[in-house]
């Protein structure tokens, strides 16, 4: 890698606590084009999260609700009147799905991450720092897994875990679990390749010449410093969770639409629909899938972007003719994108 | 995972004993052992899905069960050998797969090997198809967007990328579908070919199965325009998902060669920038791009499963997902096997024409 000419620090060290949080101070560090995409998502991914915690107030309705005061809910309704964007063939509210579905899409990006993150992160320290044939073996898995179509593992997975059958809160965790599968060889190959460079350095020489033990220097020297490029591999990921989650649904693995509203099965009812022009059953599910997507990995890219000052937009004087010096910083990037759904 | 873009990820790992050979033996042992590589990963996904799917018990409990009265039931796990130890069984699945015999389907009875023959070049069809329309609208728009770097084109083509694969497939499908064929009228709405012509294809002598080969191979012009008619909103399904990847690694590559010396030096010359951008800066930026294809390849079948179950376009999506929800294991088993030999095989060839083109990733 060569060194950039211009590196700016990516906190200044004087500058108040606020100033220097995350999001923060990236958008501080932003400007023109890039601080539109980094705002655009924040405000996506914040709407959707906050619908995600306000869903009982803001759903007019439950999600596996048919009837109400007045009676049953009529079937395949056009949008308006009382129910906003209309009712499906099942006679469910379509608003109402569309607003509870951005909880299920909630639960299972965060358990699913989370796992994967805790999984990944100790596979690739302990592989990367120990080597030898546990490593080759891990690599060889990972890399098999890794190679494979995302969607056909989780459905693999889907199968194991609930037979196909989908209950409560058993669908959120069964697809939670089939994309953690998916996801940890990511997690893996990333901390295992730091892990592996991090090994070389002076300090983790000079802490064993100290005597901390193998373990403390996993976890205290190696840990902190290969887990710095999480955050972004996180966003780009929770964003592939609501893809696989809504592919199973599409499939027929999803979660049963009495125990919770996901929107890869309403697109999979809305799909007979089509043909008949009843168009409303289908796209707004839809649309709230795109946005959170899009959301996510517009605030995922612009956060990589402003990390790498290779790729970061300069203050006017720079602009348009600093172009990165080396295709290495863009890399970094291409990375995760190649991978993405 | 930064050299993933400059060598093939396997190499990256370490597992190359030529790489620490730094000089001895070149392409042919390259070849070579990155040929032996594809078997350890086949028998890797090969194992675990026979395993993880036999947890779940047998296949013929999860087609039948609570269909059949219990004794019946046992029958047939008896006569199907699915009552001995897993590790006898695992073997002897083993030896079949080696011969080539992937079973037989339990919901209709059908030799797996032939159910995947048949469906495959539909599938095949459908991923080439899509290939070049993703490759078509990528490559020229990732250079634009690489042209008007930071400026408006840029925005919108960024911002269209991200849409792209950030639109479910399925969704993106549906949409097409309800614009072009259901209100517009244009398109078919769904399958691979009007019934007459499919019967006057699938009749052919030896068909390849590839209808649009098989329309032209005969003269049928008339077959032709309708299975081209019936291939666009797929492709075009398909190929966008795709096709958002290749504008992103075109525009970053071209962005990254677009600094490099020797364009700087075109440009003193004179060279339009534009010139700049389609001649000097954009051929390097193949080389990566034809590394991360094989990844495509992966995403593609991936997305042909959702694609063929939208627009009902017979091949091993649509067939895995009409198994899948009769529970119908041994056929999933087959689809997912045969997916995984042709990614690991794609891999392999992508790895190999890296290497060709660059000599660099052999070491």
């Amino acid at each position: 890698m060569s060194t950039p000419t211009t590196v700016e620090p990516t906190a200044d060290p004087r500058a108040s606590l606020f100033r220097r949080l995350p999001v923060i101070s990236h958008f501080n560090k932003s400007v023109g084009l890039q601080r539109g995409m980094l705002v655009a998502g924040l405000i996506l991914t914040g709407a959707f999260v906050l619908t995600a915690i306000f869903a009982p107030l803001l759903a007019p309705y439950g999600y596996s609700q048919l009837s109400d005061a007045d009676g049953n809910f009529p079937a395949q309704q056009e949008p308006g009147g009382k129910h906003l964007l209309g009712t499906t063939v099942g006679g469910y509210d379509v608003l109402s799905r569309v607003i509870w579905g951005t909880q299920t899409a909630i639960m299972v990006i965060v358990v699913a991450v989370l796992m994967s993150i805790f999984i990944g992160v100790i596979l690739g320290l302990v592989s990367g720092y120990i080597g030898g044939w546990l490593d080759r073996i891990l690599v060889v898995i990972a890399d098999a897994i890794y190679a494979f179509p995302s969607l056909l593992v989780a459905i693999v997975m889907a199968i194991v875990i609930s037979g196909g059958q989908s209950s409560l809160l058993g669908g959120v965790t069964a697809a939670a679990i089939s994309i953690t599968v998916v996801f940890i060889p990511q997690y893996f190959r990333v901390i295992r390749a730091e892990t592996i460079r991090l090994k070389a350095e002076p300090f983790v020489e000079s802490a064993k010449v100290v005597g901390a033990s193998n373990i403390r220097i996993m976890t205290r020297h190696i840990y902190k410093n290969a887990t710095r490029t999480l955050p972004l591999i996180f966003t780009l990921n929770a964003s592939e969770a609501i893809l696989t989650l809504a592919g199973l649904g599409f499939l027929g693995f999803g979660i049963e639409p009495s125990s919770a509203a996901e929107w890869g099965f309403d697109l999979k009812q809305a799909l007979a629909d089509t043909t008949s022009g009843i168009w409303w059953t289908g796209v707004f599910p839809g649309l709230a899938m795109v946005l959170t997507v899009v959301g996510l990995t517009l605030m995922g890219e612009s956060i990589n972007d402003l990390n790498d000052p290779r790729l970061r937009g300069r203050k006017k004087a720079a602009s348009g003719k600093g172009g990165p010096d080396s295709p290495a910083g863009a890399q970094a990037a291409l990375e995760t994108e190649a991978r993405l759904p | 995972m930064t050299t993933l873009i400059e060598a093939p990820p396997t190499d990256a790992d370490g597992l190359l004993p030529s790489k620490k050979k730094s000089s001895g033996g070149g392409l042919g042992q390259y070849i070579l052992i990155r040929f032996l590589l594809i078997f350890p990963t086949i028998f890797i996904l090969v194992t675990m899905v026979f395993f993880l799917m036999r947890i779940t018990g047998d296949p013929i409990t999860a087609a039948m069960g609570g269909r059949l009265p219990p004794e019946q039931l046992a029958e047939r796990i008896a006569a199907a050998g699915y009552d001995r130890p897993i590790l006898v069984q695992y073997f002897e699945y083993l030896g079949q797969l080696v011969t080539g015999n992937f079973g037989t389907t339990l919901s209709d009875n059908r030799q797996v090997t032939e159910m995947l023959t048949t469906y495959g070049s539909a599938t095949l069809e459908l991923t080439i198809n899509a290939l070049l329309v993703a490759l078509l609208v990528g490559i020229p728009l990732g250079m634009i967007a690489a042209y008007r770097r930071d400026h408006a084109p840029d925005a919108v083509l960024r911002v269209f990328a991200i849409v792209c694969y950030g639109t479910p497939v399925f969704f993106a499908g549906m949409l097409l579908k309800l614009t072009f064929a259901v209100w517009l009228g244009w398109l078919p709405v769904a399958g691979r070919a009007k019934t007459s012509s499919e019967l006057e294809l699938t009749s052919l002598q030896s068909p390849t199965g590839i209808y649009w080969l098989d329309a032209i191979r005969s003269g049928n012009m008339a077959a032709l325009g309708d299975v081209m008619a019936h291939a666009v909103l797929p492709a075009v399904a398909l190929g966008l998902l795709t096709a958002g990847i290749f504008l992103r690694l075109v525009r970053t590559n071209v962005i990254g060669t677009l600094g490099r010396d020797y364009v700087e030096a075109g440009r003193s010359r004179g060279v339009s920038e534009f010139r700049l951008v389609t001649k000097h800066a954009y051929k390097p930026a193949l080389i990566p791009i034809i590394t991360v294809m094989g990844l495509q390849i992966a995403v593609l079948l991936g997305g042909a499963v959702l694609t063929e179950t939208t627009f009902e376009w017979k091949g091993l999506g649509f067939q895995l997902a009409t198994y899948l929800t009769a529970r119908d294991f041994v056929a999933v088993q087959g689809i997912v096997v045969l997916l995984a030999v042709i990614v690991a095989v794609t891999n392999f060839i992508v790895d190999i024409v890296a290497a060709l083109i660059d000599p660099r990733v052999r070491y």
